[in-house]
This record gives structure tokens, C-alpha cells and sequence, in this order.
């Protein structure tokens, strides 16, 4: 029963840049409608293991299964499942911002019919209804990610990835996304792998992964790893897990 | 089809894209045949589809102009792959639940469709003003029967451009890469003149690198197809190409041969 709760199953994955193990013996689990941080310093491996995830590279060793299904051997039926938020931008800038969701969209094999008011009312949350037909070149860095977030939910997915979303924006831009993420995990039970270096933005989430050097540290929430670092914060915890692994 | 509109969008955001694409050939053929050629005409040698043993030369290099229309736009749209992984579409791209292999090959056909418009907007344009002056023996109607020819042979530079796109990482790269691969395959074949002469000069070495360069054997094939002819041995040598290089490509992109991986050493 628990199994099947698991919509997302990293297990055992290894992964080598030349004589360089970037993920040693990875194992991450995460449940339906579960909001979980991967918290590691830079080049602790989360792009790397973020990469594995979605199908961009393959592990050496070991599997991922999302909602069953291999990223490797049935990827077709896995990507469906996933909508994926990189760190970059990956958002064609000389198209429009309804050209660029229509291409997803057709990508996906969304029906067209209704698709313009639906992504109409998805914008007017945002407030960025009146940027539909402006080309996503003139949008600030906040909107751009806030267009590939509606993009990235566009086609329904069961889990979604997010690599380090929040890199480049200001404060604001960074609450609201945060905010966003937390009221679609309450409200539709979509299960959240955020990556971050930003302790704050982990503070948040349901489970939270510390990935150090290749190497998952601790998991847990965020009171339990307070307790088991024995600090008064995350923050604290967080240095003292990774120095201490040093 | 996602993919398909995505390019003719763009296309058509790209006004000069066209309009370069029709000027280039039309140069050479409106100022390098004109003082290239002679009154007396070309002897098109031993391979010959036209039924005399002496053709006009701006007829001659047509065939060679049309290949390198769909060169440079087989070209082009593997440069948009290269600019896509600089911009990171091409991450979206990836991702999407569709086979890799489904991807390269509808994103082959997008260009292709997009080189075949271009090469007939060139012969339609084109052809016309140079036969008010110099008729030529290739019909309107050969142009039409050559469609199957010129779409074969731009899946072929289509897909050998899907395949340098796999090891080009940016675009600097690109340009310089294209120096090494538009020139010589346009210059080394039989787009300009016919291979006897550069045999008959001495370059044997040119010659028979001609003799080996895929865009020889395309640029002969449209010109028999103009005529109505099939050149069995071109179609064959094409095709083959076609597979070949779009097999390596989808190979290139398969997340084992990775463009995104690094090698493991150990």
C-alpha cells in the first residue's frame, strides 16, 4: 500500500562525470500531494540528480520510477506525469507568451478547444493577463518564471520539479512563487520536488532532503532535523550537517 | 505539428530569412553564370540527362543553386536546434513525453517543408526572368516533377544537419563548423560545373572527392528529375545519406549517448 503511494522513487542511483561520483547511492522517496525540499550547497549534485529525474541524463546505476513508470525504459509515459521548472530559462523568447504555451501544449497533445480561455484565466491569476500577446523577450525575469509555471501545469502532471525556481528573482517574486507552489500542493495534491541552496524556501516543505557531495545526509522535517543537529534552527542544522560531513 | 508551427512561426517573424534565401542563389546565378558562362555552353560529360551535349550554364548550375537553397536552409534549421540548447528549449523539447526519435523526425520534416518552400519560391521567382533571355531545355513542368527529388534531397542535408547539431555545442561553434561544411560541399560537387573538368585540369584529388560527396549525387538527381528522368544511382546514394545521418542523430540525442553527458572514465 505504501508502494503506491509513492508517486516519485529514486533508488540507488550512481552517477560519474569521468572519475568524478556526483551521486553516490541516492535513494529519495516522495508521496503523493508531499511538498518535498532537496536542500544541498552548490554542487552537492541536486541538478545532477535533477537531470536523472527528468530523463535529460541517465544514472550509471540504480532507477526512477515516477507513478511506476522508468524515466529510462518507459519515458514517454513518465514525462507525462512530470511538469518540470529548470533553473534557466527555457522559454522561447521570440515567440509570444500564448505562442509559447500553445507549442507546449500541442507538444503534449492538449486539445486547443478551450485552451486560450483556460490559459486566459490561469494568466489572470498571475495578473498577467495583458501580457498574452507581448513576446516573452520584453516580460521581466518574474514573469518569465511565472509563464513557465503555468506551462509547466499545463498538461495536469501528478509531480512537479522545480530546479532552484526562485534563482534570480527578487524577494517578492520569490514569496509569491513559493506561495503558489504551497496553495497547489494544498489544493490540487500535486507532490513538489523543490531544489534549492536557500534554507528558507525548505522551511516550508513537508520533507526536506540534505544532499551533500553526492550524498543524502539526513531527511526529514524541518523540526525533526533541528532536533537531530541539535541547533535552534534549519539554518544552523543545515551547516552543521554539511561542515560536519566535511 | 507542435513543432511544425513552432518553425513557421518563427519563419515567419524572420523576414529576411526568405528573402536571403532566394537573393543568394539568384547571385549566382544572375551574375556568376553571367560571367562564368560562355555563348558556346557547357558539355555536361559522360552524365548527361539533357538530350544535347551542350547546355546553357545558367540551366547547368540550376540544379547546384536549388541544392544549395536547401544547404543552407537544412542548414539554418539545425542552427535553431543549436539555438534552442543556448536559449534551453531544447530542455523542454527533451522532455516532453514523446520519443526522442518522434522529435528529431518531425523537427527533420518541419525544416524540410520550409526548404522545399524556399527552393521553389527561388525557382519561381527566378526561372522566369532568366528564360526571357536564355530558354531553357528543363520545362515548368520538370520543376514540378522534380518535387519528390528536392524533397529527398533536403531530408538528406536536413538530417546531416540534425547531426552536426549533436556535437555543435554553441552557436560561434556553429558558424565556423558551417565554414567547414557548406563550402566544401557545395564547391566540391557538381553544383558549378561538371566533375570531367576537374579531372580533365589535373585536380584529381578534387575529383575524387566530388566523386564521394553526398551533394554531388543530390544535385544530379534533381537534374535528372527535372528532366524526367530517375538517376537510380543518386536516389540509392541519397537515401542511404538520409538514413545514415538521421540514425547518428537520433543516437546523438538518446540520453545514453547524451549531448548532456559527460564521459566516465572508470
Amino acid at each position: 500500500m505504501k508502494e503506491k503511494l509513492n508517486i516519485l522513487r529514486v533508488s540507488k542511483i550512481k552517477k560519474y562525470y569521468n572519475d568524478f561520483l556526483a551521486l553516490d547511492n541516492v535513494n529519495l522517496n516522495i508521496k503523493s500531494g508531499e511538498f518535498v525540499a532537496l536542500l544541498g550547497p552548490n554542487g552537492a549534485g541536486k541538478s545532477t540528480l535533477f537531470s536523472i529525474l527528468s530523463g535529460m541524463i541517465q544514472a550509471d546505476e540504480g532507477d526512477c520510477l515516477i507513478d511506476g513508470n522508468n524515466i529510462i525504459h518507459k519515458s514517454v509515459d513518465a514525462l507525462k506525469k512530470l511538469g518540470i521548472v529548470f533553473q534557466q530559462p527555457t522559454i522561447d523568447m521570440e515567440l509570444t507568451v500564448i505562442e509559447n504555451l500553445f507549442f507546449h501544449a500541442r507538444l503534449h497533445g492538449i486539445s486547443l478547444k478551450n485552451l486560450k480561455h483556460n490559459i486566459t484565466k490561469e494568466l489572470e491569476t498571475y495578473k498577467l493577463e495583458t501580457k498574452i500577446n507581448k513576446k516573452v523577450r520584453t516580460l521581466s525575469g518574474g514573469e518569465r518564471r511565472k509563464i513557465e509555471l503555468i506551462r509547466a501545469l499545463l498538461h495536469s502532471p501528478r509531480v512537479l520539479l522545480m530546479d532552484e525556481p526562485t534563482v534570480g528573482l527578487d524577494p517578492k517574486s520569490r514569496q509569491d512563487l513559493l506561495s503558489k507552489i504551497l496553495k497547489l500542493k494544498n489544493t490540487k495534491g500535486l507532490s513538489v520536488l523543490w531544489t534549492t541552496h536557500l534554507v528558507d524556501e525548505a522551511e516550508k516543505a513537508d520533507k526536506i532532503i540534505i544532499l551533500n557531495k553526492g550524498k543524502v545526509l539526513k531527511e526529514g522535517n524541518h523540526n525533526s532535523l533541528i532536533r537531530e543537529a541539535s541547533t535552534n534552527t534549519l539554518g544552523e542544522a543545515f551547516l552543521k550537517l554539511t561542515e560536519g560531513k566535511k | 505539428m507542435g513543432l511544425t508551427i513552432r518553425e513557421v512561426k518563427k519563419f515567419s517573424k524572420q523576414k529576411g530569412r526568405l528573402f536571403s534565401a532566394i537573393v543568394r542563389p539568384a547571385l549566382w546565378l544572375f551574375v556568376f553564370a553571367a560571367g562564368v558562362g560562355s555563348s558556346k555552353g557547357i558539355d555536361p560529360g559522360m552524365l548527361n540527362f539533357y538530350p544535347t551535349q551542350n547546355i546553357n550554364y545558367f540551366e547547368y548550375i540550376t540544379p547546384g543553386l536549388l541544392g544549395m537553397v536547401l544547404l543552407f536552409s537544412g542548414m539554418q534549421s539545425s542552427l535553431s536546434m543549436v539555438y534552442d540548447r543556448e536559449m534551453g528549449v531544447m530542455k523542454i523539447l527533451l522532455t516532453t513525453p514523446l520519443p526522442r526519435w518522434y522529435l528529431l523526425i518531425s523537427k527533420l520534416f518541419s525544416g524540410t517543408m520550409l526548404s522545399v518552400i524556399q527552393a521553389y519560391c527561388f525557382l519561381i521567382i527566378c526561372i522566369p526572368i532568366v528564360n526571357i533571355f536564355t530558354p531553357f531545355i528543363t520545362s515548368y513542368f520538370g520543376w514540378i516533377i522534380a518535387f519528390p527529388a528536392i524533397i529527398l534531397f533536403s531530408l538528406m542535408l536536413g538530417s546531416l544537419g540534425l547531426l552536426l547539431s549533436v556535437y555543435i555545442k554553441q552557436l560561434e561553434n556553429f558558424a565556423g563548423t558551417m565554414n567547414f561544411v557548406i563550402f566544401p560541399m557545395f564547391f566540391i560537387s557538381s553544383a558549378l560545373y561538371p566533375l570531367w573538368r576537374l579531372f580533365d585540369n589535373g585536380a584529381l584529388i578534387v575529383y575524387y572527392l566530388a566523386n564521394l560527396n553526398p551533394f554531388t549525387y543530390g544535385v544530379e538527381m534533381i537534374r535528372a528529375a527535372s528532366l524526367g528522368k530517375i538517376y537510380y544511382e543518386g536516389v540509392l546514394i541519397v537515401f542511404i545519406c538520409t538514413l545514415v545521418f538521421i540514425l547518428l542523430a537520433i543516437r546523438g540525442y538518446n540520453p545514453q549517448n547524451s549531448i548532456f553527458k559527460k564521459k566516465r572514465s572508470n
